[in-house]
């Protein structure tokens, strides 16, 4: 029970980050039909810039206090992200808007080993320990279960600014705008919404997103590198699809499934299979889940309004 | 106006002359430069890139010309599969000889390719058994192989630790594997049990999952095969789980890297092992360590002593031979006798190097310090 309790943690602290991530692929996929590879990267700049904000910081005012320095360091990664997606999608996606899929497609795994080259010149190759401003010493366990606060601020953090997501796409005129710009450009832009600073606010809320899933991230981890957002990208990815990509509470639900699932199937695939499989298969356990579930819901856990899109 | 084109013509006919009296050697290195162990792979690169520069700067003659050594580098990314092909490229681009590569998962398929066109290969770092027992003629390696170490990390985990109980986790690569298999080995023969064996990636940083499984079993000592960028974070993560068994990891983990991504969770009792001597203990190592340092502006990783002497080995045998040529500096090569920055470089008749001896290392102020 101990076991599985603290499967369970190790889940949720693991599927709250995908849920972030997801949410930029899923809001992007949702708006123009387009998976931006480059995204995972934003969590990686996102780690990266707050990363070098703390250690001037750190020069600068050696006693500051964690949580002031912690703010300061998101107040920089969070626009800094932001300016990057919109630049992207200005340069790069705005040009291929009505190009055929395969080209803007391609343009984001380009842009995505663009921002892994340049984040390797500034950074370098080495591993930087990322300073561990929220604690990560467990906490007194409760029921044999380890907790510490770093886990503790991401889960909830990320409940909240998924929360905070959903009451701004559903009850806000911006939110409206978005919904109607997914539904359908020309019509969206006949009605007076200005469809090209919704789609480049859409890119720029998901690089805010992946800002604060790469500090937590980090946090979490203590480390940070150029390379860093490939997996969570690649798994935040995964759980868009498996969520529904395009729906919103999808990602959400996605991620959180997929990082149980990812924990469980580590922790008891050997008992499951009478020790046939054991945890080096635990990836492929992910994608079996994914798996059934497209072949059963091509649309995803709760996605139905791709179906018209795809 | 007229003048200063003879005198051109004449600079010109002197650069093509001095040209056709230096002959140019290229020297291949393959090792990641990209990716999660990139810094080890820079590291190797480096290695060789200095002997390099020494054997240039020194001036080498072959077959009454001047050589001068040009060092390609490419990037394997750690994969097998890029593996292949950069060795296919570094073949077509009629290199001489080469120092890599710095997995065994890459080294051992590049290996073939190498055979295949005649091209010696000396790897600074791949451990795996099996490299040199493919039966090909121009594979060697400066580094201890895993037989070695893991025998001796069985022997040091169940003797000097005194742990009854072990778990062993590996990052299912050629290198992980083929180190925690020889463990698993030596802990049982040691008359130790193994009460746990997990698995990971080398590409994760998320080891929660398995290692509360392993808490469920309460093991006395964890080893893992594999690198530093998942050995730092997993030990990180043991100490969030409360988990207080004593950590010991192979060469891979056996890095300053490794220190500074564990932070505050290294302590006393988290222990390496390396092939090899203690950079300090190596006949050439505080030399080359200050040489290095002042030549890259970055500190010796792991490996660049041993693809120093790899690049070493090559360069003595082609003068040696008084030849460049794969055919004819190979038994040269064979024949390898000399100090070199790691202690005596001399090859047994598979290619593993002579006296390969292991060091255990502890955490201990901030640094491995040699046990």
């Amino acid at each position: 029970m101990e076991i599985f309790l603290q499967q369970l943690v190790n889940g949720l602290v693991v599927g709250s980050v995908y849920a972030l991530v997801a949410l930029g692929y899923t809001m992007v996929y949702g708006i123009l039909g387009l998976i931006n590879f480059a995204h995972g990267d934003l969590v990686m700049v996102g780690a990266m810039s707050a990363l070098q904000t703390m250690l001037f910081l750190m020069g600068v005012t050696p006693g500051m206090s964690p949580l002031a320095m912690l703010t300061l360091s998101l107040a920089v990664a969070i626009p800094v992200c932001m300016m990057l997606g919109y630049t992207m999608e200005r340069l790069a996606y705005r040009r291929l808007r009505n190009a055929p899929r395969l080209a803007p497609l391609i343009t984001a795994i380009g842009m995505s080993f663009l921002l892994q080259t340049i984040a390797m010149m500034l950074w370098g190759r080495n591993y930087h320990t990322f300073p561990q401003l929220v604690s990560t010493a467990p906490m007194q366990p409760v029921a044999g279960v380890f907790v510490t606060p770093i886990q503790v601020t991401i889960i909830v953090g990320s409940a909240l600014i998924m929360a905070a997501l959903i009451v701004l796409v559903t009850k806000t005129k911006l939110g409206r705008a978005m919904r109607a710009t997914a539904e359908n450009h020309r019509v969206a832009a006949l009605m007076g919404v200005d469809t090209n600073l919704i789609i480049a606010l859409t890119f720029v809320i998901g690089a805010a997103l992946a800002a604060v899933a790469g500090v937590m991230y980090a946090s979490n981890y203590g480390i940070a590198h150029y390379g860093m957002g490939f997996m969570p990208g690649l798994k935040a990815f995964t759980a868009a699809v498996l969520g529904g990509i395009g729906n919103l509470g999808g990602a959400m639900l996605g991620g959180v499934v997929l990082g149980l699932v990812e924990s469980f199937g580590a922790g008891y695939i050997e008992h499951m299979t009478f020790g046939f499989l054991n945890s080096s298969y635990q990836d492929i356990f992910a994608f079996i889940i994914l798996g059934l579930v497209l072949i059963f819901r091509p649309t995803g856990l709760l996605g139905e309004r791709v179906s018209d899109r795809a | 106006m007229k003048r200063s084109v003879v005198a051109l013509a004449v600079m010109g006919l002197g650069l093509s002359l001095a040209h056709a009296q230096e002959m140019a050697v290229r020297l291949g290195s393959v090792a990641p430069l990209t990716g999660t162990i990139s810094h080890l792979g820079k590291d190797n690169e480096n290695g060789a890139r200095l002997a390099i520069e020494d054997a240039n700067a020194k001036g080498v003659t072959i077959a009454g010309k001047k050589v001068r050594f040009e060092l390609l580098g490419e990037d394997d990314q750690a994969d097998p599969r890029t593996g292949t092909t950069v060795a296919q490229r570094l073949v077509d681009a009629d290199v001489k000889g080469v120092i890599g590569h710095l997995n065994s998962g890459t080294t051992i398929p590049a290996s073939r390719i190498y055979n295949q066109a005649g091209v010696p290969m000396v790897s600074p770092s791949a451990t795996n058994p099996t490299l040199t027992r493919q039966g090909y003629p121009g594979v060697f390696r400066t580094i201890a192989n895993d037989v070695q170490q893991g025998g001796m990390l069985g022997k040091f985990i169940v003797g000097s630790l005194g742990a009854k109980t072990v778990a062993i986790i590996d990052d299912r690569t050629a290198y992980g594997q083929g180190l925690a298999d020889e463990t698993d080995k030596a802990v049982k023969a040691a008359g130790g049990k193994v009460v746990a064996r997990e698995f990971t990636t080398d590409k994760a940083t998320d080891f929660n999952a398995i290692l509360t499984k392993i808490r469920g079993v309460k093991p006395d000592a964890i080893f893992f095969g594999g690198m530093d960028a998942q050995a730092g974070p997993m030990l990180r993560q043991l100490k969030q789980l409360g988990i207080d068994a004593k950590f010991v990891t192979g060469d891979g983990g056996c890095s300053p890297e490794m220190i500074k991504l564990a932070g505050d969770a290294i302590n006393a009792s988290a222990y390496c092992s390396m092939p090899g001597l203690a950079i300090d203990k190596m006949p050439g190592g505080p030399e080359f360590r200050n040489r290095y340092k002042a030549r890259f502006n970055t500190d010796v990783q792991i490996y660049s002593p041993y693809a120093y002497d790899a690049a070493t080995a090559i360069i003595r045998a082609m003068q040696a031979a008084d030849s460049a040529e794969p055919s004819k500096y190979l038994p040269a090569l064979k024949k390898s006798n000399f100090q070199g920055v790691i202690g005596t470089v001399a090859f047994d008749d598979k290619g593993d190097i002579k006296e390969g001896a292991v060091t255990m290392y502890q955490y201990k102020n901030g640094a491995w310090s040699p046990m």
